[in-house]
């Protein structure tokens, strides 16, 4: 799948927004006042930023409130609903905070839920996919969750947490690649399935429909050279957890806090990259990409 | 709506015939022509002449070789569109309802006022059928050319898609395939009409016929008889020359 800037950016700080606010719901830290502005405005950032920039994808970004109308059957427009509501909710939470020096802790239990809920929306936006057989498997939603989860931790200040979680993400990062990359033959979908032709023989792409590129190449074949994804692994690894584990289990400082930050973000956003370029589209099978067609 | 119909009245669809279907791209023609200027927004190209051209269109004529055991390979024209599909994951996932399936007649549809381009009904088709257009940044796809088949200012001939109507080999027919008994029923019946990726569980309303099993000629060969060596070991100056040019390097021993 193509990776777009706007996606990878969107789930990247939309995630980390939402677990901050989950831990901020949970009262952890339990600051009021000035303190409590400063870390409610950088989730918020996080989370409205990443919302907005998932806008640019659109085709027509005026028509998003049309986005809220089918959540009995769409995880997008789930999404859309679970992000507001949290937004707002957290909102009155922080707002009891920030000005009253009053913690409504029902509030903010509901508002941490919530929050997790619509980090497992954004998931299920992949999960769901039949035709991405990489992402159709339950460590999609386990890896958002608990990137979030641990990402949120890290900005909020939670060493406590955010260490173990960062060593399970990056244990279900592994497994996720390991099966993954397995997972698109074991879908069963293949050139021979795709023609249905495979009965008759070895099944060959001989020619395209189309002398240039088109969409569906563009936003769902995308290719990366095999040699680059898994050095870009062990980079995202380092960074993404490697490096935050080692800096949050030195002496508390804030220059190692800021520089385990700044890691982790960078290795997530390599993590995201290799999220979209890697899932491979079964279309592509039409165009002769995996081939090895026999039913 | 974006819930699926439990079950649709008819099953409005195409059968397409591999078998004779001979790959001259006519119907992707055709489409582009009448979809470009009737429903919806039209079928925009970018870069149309220049070193990158690319563009919308809602049916796309792919090409395999397919290599048999025994014999010689062949090659199938495969054109490709909308299957109009009974579980249609495209529908499910629309967050505006823009995409929704028809209960009278099965066809899927996309209302373009409503779609808000974000493409996730491209990637829940397992087969290419929707492409996002780039000038008008909505969701494109076959319409089963619902502007045509009920249209009642066209002439009785005209009222089928412009794909079938146009095919100059009559590889493409259209018709109920809810009615076990009407002609594409019958003709996927006759000739084991099967669905493709069925594994993807979006049960495709259009069904694909298998190309014909192709006969073996017998060699017959009348002049071979009269053409059949006199004498196998040559002697003689003639067998003489014949070793020596075999002999020499590029000869046949
Ligand atoms: S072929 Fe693709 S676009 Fe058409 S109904 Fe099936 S899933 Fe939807
Ligand atoms: S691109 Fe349009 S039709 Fe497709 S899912 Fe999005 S809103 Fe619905």
């Amino acid at each position: 799948m193509h990776p777009a800037p706007s996606v990878i950016i969107f789930t990247s700080f939309s995630g980390l927004g939402f677990g901050m606010l989950f831990w901020l719901g949970l009262g952890m830290p339990a600051s009021t006042g000035f303190i409590a502005f400063v870390f409610f405005t950088i989730a918020y950032l996080l989370a409205v930023g990443g919302l907005l920039a998932s806008t640019f994808h659109l085709g027509h970004p005026e028509r998003a409130l049309r986005a809220f109308t089918q959540w009995r059957t769409s995880w997008l427009s789930r999404e859309a609903w679970t992000s507001v509501v949290t937004l707002l909710l957290m909102a009155a939470y922080g707002a009891g905070l920030v000005f009253f020096g009053t913690r409504i802790p029902l509030l903010g239990l509901i508002g941490a839920a919530l929050s997790m809920l619509t980090v497992f929306t954004t998931a299920m936006i992949y999960t769901q996919m039949k035709t991405v057989p990489r992402w159709r498997h339950w460590t999609t939603p386990a890896l958002f969750l608990t990137l979030s989860l641990g990402g949120g931790a890290l900005l909020a200040g939670q060493v406590r947490f955010a260490l173990p979680l960062l060593a399970i993400a990056g244990t279900l990062q592994l497994l996720a690649w390991i099966g993954g990359d397995k997972r698109l033959i074991q879908s069963g979908s293949n050139i021979a399935t795709a023609t249905g032709l495979g009965n008759l023989g070895t099944v060959r792409a001989f020619e395209p429909p189309h002398t240039g590129t088109n969409y569906l190449l563009r936003e769902m074949v995308y290719v990366v050279a095999r040699k680059h994804a898994a050095r870009l692994r062990i980079i995202a690894l380092v960074f993404g957890f490697g490096l935050p584990i080692i800096l949050l289990s030195l002496p508390f400082s804030h220059i190692w806090a800021l520089l385990a930050v700044l890691s982790h973000v960078g290795g997530l956003l390599a993590l995201r990259w290799l999220f979209f370029a890697e899932a491979e589209h079964v279309v592509g099978l039409y165009y002769g990409r995996r081939e090895a067609g026999r039913a | 709506m974006t819930e699926l119909p439990a079950s649709t009245e008819r099953k409005l669809g195409l059968v397409i015939d591999l078998d004779t279907c001979v790959g001259c791209h006519a119907c992707v023609v055709s489409c582009k022509g009448w979809n470009t200027e009737n429903y919806g927004a039209p079928l925009s190209d970018q870069d149309a002449y220049g070193s990158n051209p690319s563009g919308t269109f809602l049916n796309r004529v792919h090409s395999y070789e397919i290599k048999p055991d025994q014999g010689v390979a062949k090659l199938v024209h495969f054109p490709k569109s909308c299957l109009h599909c009974e579980d249609a994951p495209c529908v499910t996932v629309c967050p505006t309802g823009a995409s929704y399936k028809r209960s009278e007649d099965g066809i899927v549809l996309v209302n373009e006022d409503a779609c808000i381009g974000c493409g996730l009904c491209a990637w829940a088709c397992p087969y290419g059928a929707r492409e996002l257009d780039a000038t008008e940044g909505v969701m494109k796809k076959c319409t089963l050319c619902v502007d045509r088949i009920y249209n009642e200012n066209l002439p009785e001939e005209d009222r089928q898609p412009a794909c079938v109507r146009t095919c100059p080999a009559g590889a493409r027919h259209f018709g109920d395939l809810g009615d076990p008994n009407s002609e594409v029923s019958q003709l996927v019946e006759k000739r084991g009409g099967f669905d493709l990726m069925p594994e993807q569980g979006t049960r495709p309303v259009n069904k694909y016929l298998p190309p014909r099993p192709k006969d073996v000629e017998p060699e017959i060969d009348i002049l071979a008889p009269y053409l059949e060596p006199v004498a196998d070991d040559t002697k003689g100056w003639l067998g003489w020359l014949d070793k020596t040019l075999s002999a020499l390097p590029g000869g046949d021993r």
